[in-house]
């Protein structure tokens, strides 16, 4: 070791936005913090990048909604470039031509959903009431250290106590829809509330994202109440654009750990965490440097953290095993458009939807299907798309007139067949997306500068997350709390000493919200590290 | 009531019915069923409000410049040909009567905007001086606020903006109609406002509006504005202090040292009304200070949790007095607050006793909930809450 090398109390390996958060916090306490990006970028998914001149594309992720105010104000993010603004509304084309949408305000959205039925219009203020209750019974529970019930402890018995009677003073009815929420498909939830079809398919889209599932599979419902979880100043389950893109976010929180006094090297890609006596000391770089630390904290997915940057045999072989079936199952693809004006839906009769998300499922079945093709390791012929132009809130994104649109879309198998070579894939992919949102929006094709096409596999290669799975793993219930990632191992810590993990893969899951970055430094901290 | 010149425009934009009268104009609050969107297109893109009805006079004469550092606090001799100066102005006890912007237009002409209508008494106050005083208020007034709001305009005009400074004035066309453009605003943010003969008003929304679609360019209404205004730090005349010619007691009057404005009040000028007074008020030192307030969230959270609810954030602007506390003591009153989205705290403007106004001093704030009085933590910070550099500077060369 090189005496004269600078010595750190904890190096983060990644610079996502749970690694900055770790980053920031840890150095907010008056550690000397290092973080280690392998990109020219930090933000890992939440990047935005100028991919074609002129036009900033929020590339991986695109919505913000699960950063907890909470961490807002602890690192002052405002200070630093955060800038939220909402997202209201949505946008629903139909194949025959009607459409349903949802706006900022709720009479609005009352009257349109009367337009299609009169009963779940008068349902939908209790269904909007319930799914409220419900995030706000849930939300307590992602700022919890996941106490494991089989092996509790006195700290977890007391989180597990204190866990009980909130459930308790949820009261009995709560309490039931609550345990179908967790239990059920997105459809069947749904269904025991409504009977538009194109409503249930407006929502149960929402428990799909991320997840290698249908609306019809068991534990989507879980999902949909999971992106309920958000808010936005103060308002429960609203979601927001950052300005320039998600990469604002990640900005604003280096720039917050910055200023707290972290270290941030970027196109500094980590080859393997260094281990002496059973205990992480340091990491040695791919370009064949060593930087030491007391503590080290991966904010990579679980495969990348136990089985990537450590030596496997290091590991008892029951942990390999479990994270070797860990479900990453990425299931999602982006596409970025530059566009030379805006998209004309003919079904779009209020212009300010433009503004809203414009939702490519109208209906069950068509989600389903959508489904079907990927089950067989295909992507879907016409996929499920969530729409966002977030130039028309946001002028920083492109050239005056001209519009960025945030394509979301599943299915995108990260096992695409295996015949033909991946750009030819990514290449029908690509066409498939265009041409379904044609179907609803004819003059796309016409106004399309630039085309960027983003699959699963692309994510695993630029963003480094095991079969790019935007969550670092699915959100089942086998891979959530207190068995996230795996059974034993769901407080932040590995076997060994030292060295941690802060990713989506960690409790409470993925999404923009730092929250695995906090909760991990609180562990770290508790380890008097 | 009337109509400003672009009423035929608001009224197109405005899908909400809701309008509200000022000076007996009337003005919308918000267009859309969302005065957020507005409020975040000011400081995200850009955006406009139609602010014709405030109340504005030209003032020519060789004794213009006399007569207006008689009523103004600020000093008259030091605004040059083409800048704008913020003032207050004064009763003989030396009490906020209002406060506005004075332009010097010409070597002896100036326009002077005002909150309330004061012909009368500037034309009293002119007695023997070789004066005109006009009510132009008919004239249309856009503000064009936001971070793209110079560059939408530059597109639209030859004129120089990138050197125009802040709180200063030009005349040139804007989409070929003549008009002057001043760079000031009430939002805190970089932003104009365009002067235009009344019959010209569509004329030149239309041309704005046309070249603002680039730039996602939308109205605003009173709700967006309030809560720059807060956000900026701007006093509100009847929401954060009264005129003293519209309130009976003495108690409900204040000083422009009171209310921070101190920096506008230049004492040793040649007399002006009021100058006695707050000369010695000054070397007295006023009996309060204006300051902002943080509100703590935590404590703000845990009292409503004690009523079983979720934290609440006011979305709108408050603008009712209530009252601040130090420990039992009562130390005054904030006058409006709001969340703010921008910078996700919960802000609002106090009037407090100077020895509790030291930045980072903690106070308790009232809360009610539903007639329930709590108090929430808050501590003093200064204003204003928001401000970007964007506001003063030059724009690219």
């Amino acid at each position: 070791m090189n005496s004269k090398a600078k010595r750190y109390d904890s190096i983060i390996i990644g610079g996502g936005h749970n690694g900055l958060t770790a980053a920031a916090y840890l150095a907010k306490e008056g550690r000397r913090v290092l973080v280690l990006e392998k990109r020219h970028i930090v933000g890992g998914a939440a990047v935005t990048e100028e991919i074609y001149p002129g036009f900033k594309y929020t590339v991986y992720s695109y919505v913000v909604s699960l950063l907890p105010p909470r961490i807002i104000q602890e690192l002052q993010l405002p200070k630093h470039g955060l800038h939220i603004m909402p997202l209201e509304g949505a946008f629903t084309p139909m194949e025959d031509g009607n459409y349903i949408a949802s706006y900022a305000d709720e009479d609005d959205t009352l009257e349109e959903i009367r337009r299609h039925s009169k009963r779940d219009a008068d349902i939908y203020p209790v269904f909007s009431n319930m799914m409220y209750d419900l995030a706000r019974a849930v939300r307590p529970i992602l700022t919890m250290i996941p106490p494991n019930p089989a092996n509790p402890g006195l700290e977890g018995l007391r989180t597990l106590r204190a866990f009980g009677s909130h459930l308790k003073s949820l009261g009995k009815e709560k309490f039931y829809w609550l345990t179908k929420i967790m239990t059920m498909s997105a459809y069947d939830f749904l269904s025991e509330w409504f009977e538009t079809d194109v409503l249930i398919a407006t929502q149960a889209q929402i428990g799909i994202i991320g997840t290698f599932l249908g609306p019809k599979s068991p534990g989507t419902a879980y999902v949909l109440l999971h992106y309920y979880l958000g808010e936005l100043d103060g308002a429960s389950s609203n979601w927001g654009h950052q300005r320039g893109g998600t990469g604002g976010v990640s900005e604003a929180i280096a720039s917050a750990a910055r200023s707290f006094g972290a270290e941030i090297r970027c196109n500094a890609p980590v080859e393997q965490v260094i281990i002496k006596d059973g205990q992480a000391v340091g990491v040695a770089l791919e370009n064949g440097d060593e930087v030491y630390g007391k503590t080290i904290v991966s904010g990579c997915d679980p495969k990348v953290t136990f089985c990537k940057l450590v030596n496997e045999k290091l590991l008892p072989s029951d942990l390999v095993d479990a994270i070797s079936k860990y479900k990453f199952r990425g299931s999602s693809g982006k596409v970025n458009l530059a566009l030379d004006g805006l998209p004309d839906f003919p079904a779009m009769q209020d212009k300010a939807l433009m503004r809203a998300m414009q939702e490519i499922c109208p209906s069950v079945a068509y989600l389903e299907r959508a489904y079907d093709d990927a089950k067989y390791g295909s992507f879907s012929k016409r996929p499920f798309m969530g729409c966002i132009i977030p130039s028309t809130v946001d002028p920083t994104l492109a050239p005056p007139g001209k519009h960025v649109m945030s394509i979301f879309v599943q299915y995108a198998s990260y096992d695409m067949p295996t015949h033909g070579d991946r750009d030819q894939q990514r290449e029908s992919f690509g066409n498939a997306v265009i041409d379904t949102l044609a179907e609803f929006a004819p003059n796309i094709k016409d106004l399309i500068l630039h085309k960027q096409v983003i699959t699963p596999w692309d994510i695993e290669q630029t963003v480094g997350i095991t079969e790019g799975n935007i969550s670092h793993g699915e959100l089942m219930l086998d891979q959530l709390f207190f068995m996230r990632p795996i059974p034993g191992w769901a407080k932040y810590r590995t076997p060994i000493r030292n060295y941690y993990q802060c990713g989506s893969g960690t409790h409470p899951g993925g999404g923009i919200t730092g929250t695995p970055g906090r909760m991990a430094v609180a562990e770290i901290l508790k380890d008097g590290n | 009531m009337r109509l400003t010149p672009f009423h035929p425009r608001t009224s197109e934009f405005c899908e909400v019915y809701n309008w509200s009268l000022w000076q007996n104009w009337l003005l919308a609050d918000m267009y859309a069923p969302d005065h957020i969107q507005e409020y975040y297109a000011i400081r995200t893109a850009c955006a406009v409000f139609d602010m014709s009805p405030i109340p504005k006079y030209h003032v020519h004469g060789p004794d213009a410049d006399r007569f207006l550092d008689r009523i103004v606090t600020q000093d008259v001799s030091k605004c040059s040909i083409g800048e704008v100066l913020y003032t207050p102005w004064c009763d003989d006890d030396g009490k906020i009567m209002d406060d506005g912007l004075l332009a010097r237009l010409n070597e002896h002409s100036f326009r002077l905007t005002t909150g309330d209508p004061w012909l009368f008494w500037l034309e009293d106050n002119a007695v023997r001086l070789d004066v005109v005083i006009e009510d132009v208020t008919d004239l249309g007034v856009l503000a064009l606020q936001g971070p793209y709001s110079r560059q939408l305009l530059k597109t639209l005009t030859d004129a120089d903006l990138d050197h125009l400074h802040y709180f200063h004035i030009l005349n040139t066309e804007v989409g070929g109609i003549p008009v002057e453009i001043s760079r000031t605003g009430y939002t805190g943010d970089l932003g104009y406002e365009i002067w235009v003969e009344p019959h010209l008003g569509v004329k030149l929304w239309d041309a704005i509006f046309e070249a603002g679609e680039a730039y996602q360019l939308i109205p605003f209404g009173d709700f967006a504005l309030e809560m720059a205004r807060i956000e900026a730090g701007l006093l509100l005349t009847d929401v954060d202090f009264y005129s003293s010619k519209k309130v009976v007691y003495e108690f409900e009057k204040s000083s422009p040292l009171e209310l921070g404005l101190g920096w506008s009040v230049k004492l040793d000028k040649e007399y002006f009304i009021g100058q006695k007074a707050l000369r010695n008020e000054s070397a007295r030192g006023p009996i309060w200070k204006t300051v902002g307030l943080e509100l703590d969230l935590n404590s703000l959270e845990a009292i409503y949790a004690g009523f079983g609810m979720p934290l609440y954030l006011p979305h709108e602007a408050w603008n009712d007095a209530v009252p601040v506390y130090s420990g039992e003591l009562q130390i005054g009153k904030a006058t409006s607050g709001m969340w703010s989205p921008m910078l996700k705290k919960y802000i609002a403007i106090a009037r407090l006793k100077p020895q509790f106004t030291h930045p980072g001093d903690r106070v308790d704030i009232e809360v009610t909930i539903d007639a329930n009085r709590k108090r929430a933590l808050a501590t003093v910070v200064k204003m204003p809450f928001f401000n970007p550099p964007r506001k003063k500077s030059l724009g690219q060369v």
